[in-house]
């Protein structure tokens, strides 16, 4: 549960997680086991498509919200079931405090529900006295800790079989061994005592189905089926997001929720209630069954243009489990009651901006939880987009207003880097590195070495190695992303060689600025908005059939960002509204470029069989789908490739995410630069200078021989 | 091979993956006396470990020591299988209930049920679980074995979605899709079976 007051106290926290090293261990394992086992529950299914259903399903059915909660209602208490309508937490913990007192319950067992702990309703009951025991293992073991989930489906995974002992030792007052079959059982004994002395059981509701009224669970352990069943009060606390409109509905999302949470075809045990069955502990021989709808926010998200699909969410917990960030922190560092990237999202709308805004800046971007997300949620855009709330709420920090205002204006920012360049010589000792950063802008940057500013710019360059085409077989126009144009302008020369053997024709607009990623990542919405839409005006359509970019994370803002930024009105500039759409329409990255269209051959290069490892840019496999095109231009032009394993992780560049929290940026990078290393390769390769920059610096600082290279270089060198 | 022999193959096969001990028979005293020899086997090893070895506390413990001798539990069949079953677990000499689940909640050793339908993909069956008995025998029990008839296999969830819809309209209506053993994974992730209901699941595929 994330509780910091303020960054500082924030990162405190997350220094300290960094240095659990049971935490860690658990962690990778759990991540590296996880892509196999959900690659191959997945195996064989069309799992596109049936994302793309659940979306549209779960769309259509938020977009009616109220009408499936009345149709709901009346089918349910058809049955004899109540159903209440609580408008906050605190609300519905009250209606399940006065039912309990009415019913005159003592003891209550429970059964997972990630809505009990988002209005905190443990809490509540035990402030009315009664005793409320958790009977999902995982949630009895935090239970009993005191403590919040890590993980929403594992909601124990921070802890070792030795602290379950332990604890288990206390509960039982016998000691107990760290044998985690052993330990089980002891949870089962226990846990069957309290059902069989509980007169309430509280259960969540995977499904609230309104063609019936009937309330579905999912569960592996079948605590549900026993909390629903012995007691004399069922009570199902369930979130309005959670109705669907058909049985279809309910079994279309079982197809993917075990799969995508635990790699499981089903979970062991899918329950479907409908109405208050027969209860041999009831007086009347009937069960008395409730169902508390929450809103606390939902029926307002549901008519947010931009957010209501974070209502698409099942609880997989997937986004969680394939976060670099996640995996390094783990859940009370990177979620206050919901975890994970969802949990970044849903802390600000469920428990405000005070929990949220730290949290929600310790996204790095690298969208692994937009591509297993069963709902199909935007989620890394969605978490920008929160955190720009935030600062517009609350104001901007100064250092990201700063940068904003002078990104909006290329001159001042090019300037800016001009005289950088004038004035970097005395720290960078004649290398390419800055060698002596003043402390202020070094701290924590240690882990790499930062790059120095080219001695000139690749616009500068550009008209002296303009390649002079006749009748070119296409036109291209070069978008170059900072980093290249001021410090590495010799990777887009590079490009501009390749281009014109083919008979490219190359143009440079001079109008074109930084792609404003490095703004919208920090929440400045205004800037990221003003810059893209200079950038988009920089470029003459008609004169160009490409926009062609050697940066993975420009090419994949100008091709996906664009167009949403600047929104369907573009801000009353109908003009520009349908520009942007073929602007973007026409971006394209340079291994596409060259392995897709140009289609080059071995023939073309001088193949010297030198051993390569490849990093796949976050940007490049994910944010634009690339992936088979790069790692077959590097058989093209003649050098050997050796996969390395987690090659689709994140670096930890991040942009700006590398400068806030550096000490995960270096722990991603000590991954990285280890994966690398064991594949005994001389060269590493990649699409994107931000990753170059990362890499390099962190080999450099090692003192390694590895060379990175961007692939476009390792082409130029090697054409005949 | 036709259908129907395919969804059997692949029913066993999916609920083989999940730790379910499969075995095929062909009428309803096959697998009573299957049954009962699970449950003869079941005396024969040790009392399969469902914590009552353990140190418990006062409370769970005396739960433990209020578990009554060998029990076979059936509710919720139709009566000449009562019949036939009662009488084939008296001549082995096994306790046989069909209703009273509440006072055994330390656990019985078996729970019999038929199941209405099953889904071959997922290796999972349908149980309409309204009666109260019979939801309780299948989590208390240590062993659930199931007769599955292979006339109501079908490939997919949503071949027995009608069905399930039917059973869900005649409220009221609790129905259990089940798939292996009751399992959990939250200590250090490591898999382990039984942890709230049957520590082992028998399916008997019902040649009809
Ligand atoms: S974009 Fe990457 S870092 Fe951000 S929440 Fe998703 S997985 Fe985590
Ligand atoms: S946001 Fe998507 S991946 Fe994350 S828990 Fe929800 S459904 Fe699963």
């Amino acid at each position: 549960m994330q509780n910091a007051r303020d960054l500082k106290e924030y990162k405190g926290e997350l220094s300290g997680a960094l240095g659990n090293e049971f935490l860690r261990t658990a962690m990778d394992n759990f991540a590296m086991a996880y892509r196999v086992s959900r690659a191959k529950a997945f195996a064989g299914m069309d799992v596109d498509g049936l994302v793309r259903d659940i979306a549209q399903a779960k769309d259509q059915a938020m977009a009616r919200m109220d009408e499936l909660f009345e149709e709901f209602k009346t089918q349910a208490e058809r049955q004899g079931v109540t159903v209440h309508l609580a408008k906050t937490g605190q609300e519905a913990n009250e209606i399940i405090g006065r039912i309990a007192e009415k019913a005159g319950v003592k003891r209550i067992v429970k059964s997972k529900s990630m809505t009990a702990e988002e209005t905190l309703l443990n809490h509540h009951l035990e402030d009315l006295g009664l005793e409320v025991t958790e009977t999902d293992l995982g949630e009895w073991i935090i239970q009993l800790r005191h403590e919040g989930p890590t993980h929403m489906v594992m909601p124990a995974i921070h802890l070792s079989r030795y602290q379950v002992a332990e604890l288990f030792s206390e509960v039982t007052g016998a000691r107990q061994e760290g044998d985690i079959q052993k330990l089980v059982k002891v949870a089962r004994r226990e846990l069957r005592a309290k059902y069989a002395q509980a007169e309430m059981g509280i259960s969540g509701g995977n499904f609230a189905i309104a063609e019936t009224g009937t309330i579905a669970l999912c569960t592996n352990e079948g605590n549900a089926r026993l909390v629903t069943t012995l007691p004399r009060v069922h009570v199902a606390l369930v979130g309005l997001d959670k109705l669907t409109p058909t049985l279809t509905d309910a079994l279309r999302v079982i197809k993917a929720l075990p799969r995508n949470a635990t790699g499981q075809a089903i979970t062991s045990y899918v329950t479907w209630i409908t109405g208050p069955g027969e209860c041999q502990s009831s007086p009347d021989g009937k069960k008395e069954m409730h169902v508390v709808f929450l809103d606390n926010g939902r029926r307002k998200l549901a008519k947010d243009p931009v957010f209501s699909q974070v209502l698409r969410c099942v609880r997989c917990g997937a986004c969680a489990n394939v976060c670099p960030v996640y995996r390094l922190v783990g859940g009370h560092q990177y979620g206050h009651i919901y975890i994970g990237a969802i949990g970044l999202i849903l802390t600000y709308f469920y428990h405000g901006r005070e929990k949220a805004k730290n949290l929600v800046q310790n996204c790095i971007n690298c969208g692994a939880c937009k591509a297993v997300c069963v709902g199909g949620i935007d989620l890394p855009r969605l978490i920008k987009e929160v955190h720009a709330r935030i600062q517009d709420e609350e104001g901007h920090p100064l250092q990201s207003q700063l940068l904003g205002m002078v990104l909006k204006s290329r001159k001042m920012f090019h300037a800016l880097l001009r005289s950088a360049k004038a004035v970097q010589k005395p720290v960078t000792g004649g290398t390419p590195y800055l060698r002596h950063l003043p402390m202020i802008f070094a701290r924590g940057q240690g882990f790499r070495a930062l790059p120095a500013i080219a001695e000139t710019p690749f616009r500068d360059r550009f008209e002296s190695i303009k390649p002079k085409v006749k009748g070119p077989k296409l036109r291209v126009a070069l978008f170059s992303g900072c980093v290249q144009d001021f410090v590495y302008p010799e990777q887009a020369e590079a490009a501009v060689k390749i281009l014109a053997k083919h008979n490219v024709s190359v143009d440079f607009p001079l109008d074109q600025s930084c792609c404003g990623l490095p703004v919208q990542m920090m929440g400045e919405r205004e800037a990221s908005r003003s810059v893209a839409a200079q950038n988009v005006r920089a470029f003459d359509l008609d004169s160009c059939d490409y926009i062609l970019t050697l940066c993975a994370s420009c090419a994949s803002h100008l091709k996906h960002g664009y167009p949403e930024i600047l929104g369907p009105d573009c801000e009353g500039d109908p003009g520009l509204a349908a520009t942007v759409r073929q602007f973007a329409d026409r971006v394209i990255d340079f291994s596409s470029f060259v392995h897709d269209v140009l289609q080059v051959e071995p023939a073309e290069f001088r193949a010297d069989g030198r051993k390569a490892a490849y990093h796949a840019p976050c940007h490049l496999c994910r944010g634009l789908g690339v992936t088979k095109a790069p790692r077959e231009l590097m058989a093209t032009g003649g050098l050997e490739y050796l996969p390395a394993e987690e090659e689709d992780v994140c670096c930890g560049f991040g942009g700006t995410y590398s400068m806030k929290f550096p000490e995960l940026s270096a722990e991603l990078l000590k991954k990285k630069l280890a994966n690398i290393e064991k594949t005994g390769a001389e060269l590493l390769l990649t699409d994107c200078p931000g990753c170059i920059m990362q890499l390099r610096g962190g080999l450099a600082t090692k003192g390694s021989p590895i060379k990175v290279q961007h692939v476009a270089e390792a082409l130029a060198e090697r054409l005949r | 091979m036709n259908d129907k022999a395919r969804l059997a193959d692949l029913m066993a096969e999916k609920a083989g993956l999940v730790s379910a001990i499969v075995s095929r028979v062909k009428s309803l005293d096959e697998a009573f006396a299957y049954t009962l020899d699970v449950c003869d086997k079941k005396e024969a090893c040790q009392l399969l470990p469902s914590g009552c070895e353990s140190d418990l506390s006062a409370g769970a413990g005396a739960l433990c020591d209020a578990k009554l001798g060998k029990i076979i539990a059936a509710p919720g069949l139709p009566a000449e299988a009562v019949k036939a079953l009662g009488e084939a677990c008296a001549g082995r000499g096994v306790g046989f209930i069909t209703q009273g689940m509440r006072s055994h909640l330390a656990g019985i050793d078996i729970g019999f049920t038929i199941a209405e339908a099953a889904i071959a993909e997922t290796g999972t069956f349908v149980l309409d679980s309204r009666s109260e008995e019979l939801r309780l025998a299948t989590m208390i029990c240590e062993v659930h074995v199931c007769v599955v008839p292979v006339s109501a296999i079908r490939e997919t969830s949503f071949e027995v979605e009608d069905h399930l819809r039917e059973l869900c309209q005649d409220a009221p209506g609790y129905v259990a899709f089940i798939t292996g053993a009751s399992r959990t994974a939250d200590i250090e992730r490591v898999l382990a079976i039984g942890v709230h209901g049957p520590l082992e699941l028998h399916i008997l595929l019902l040649e009809d």
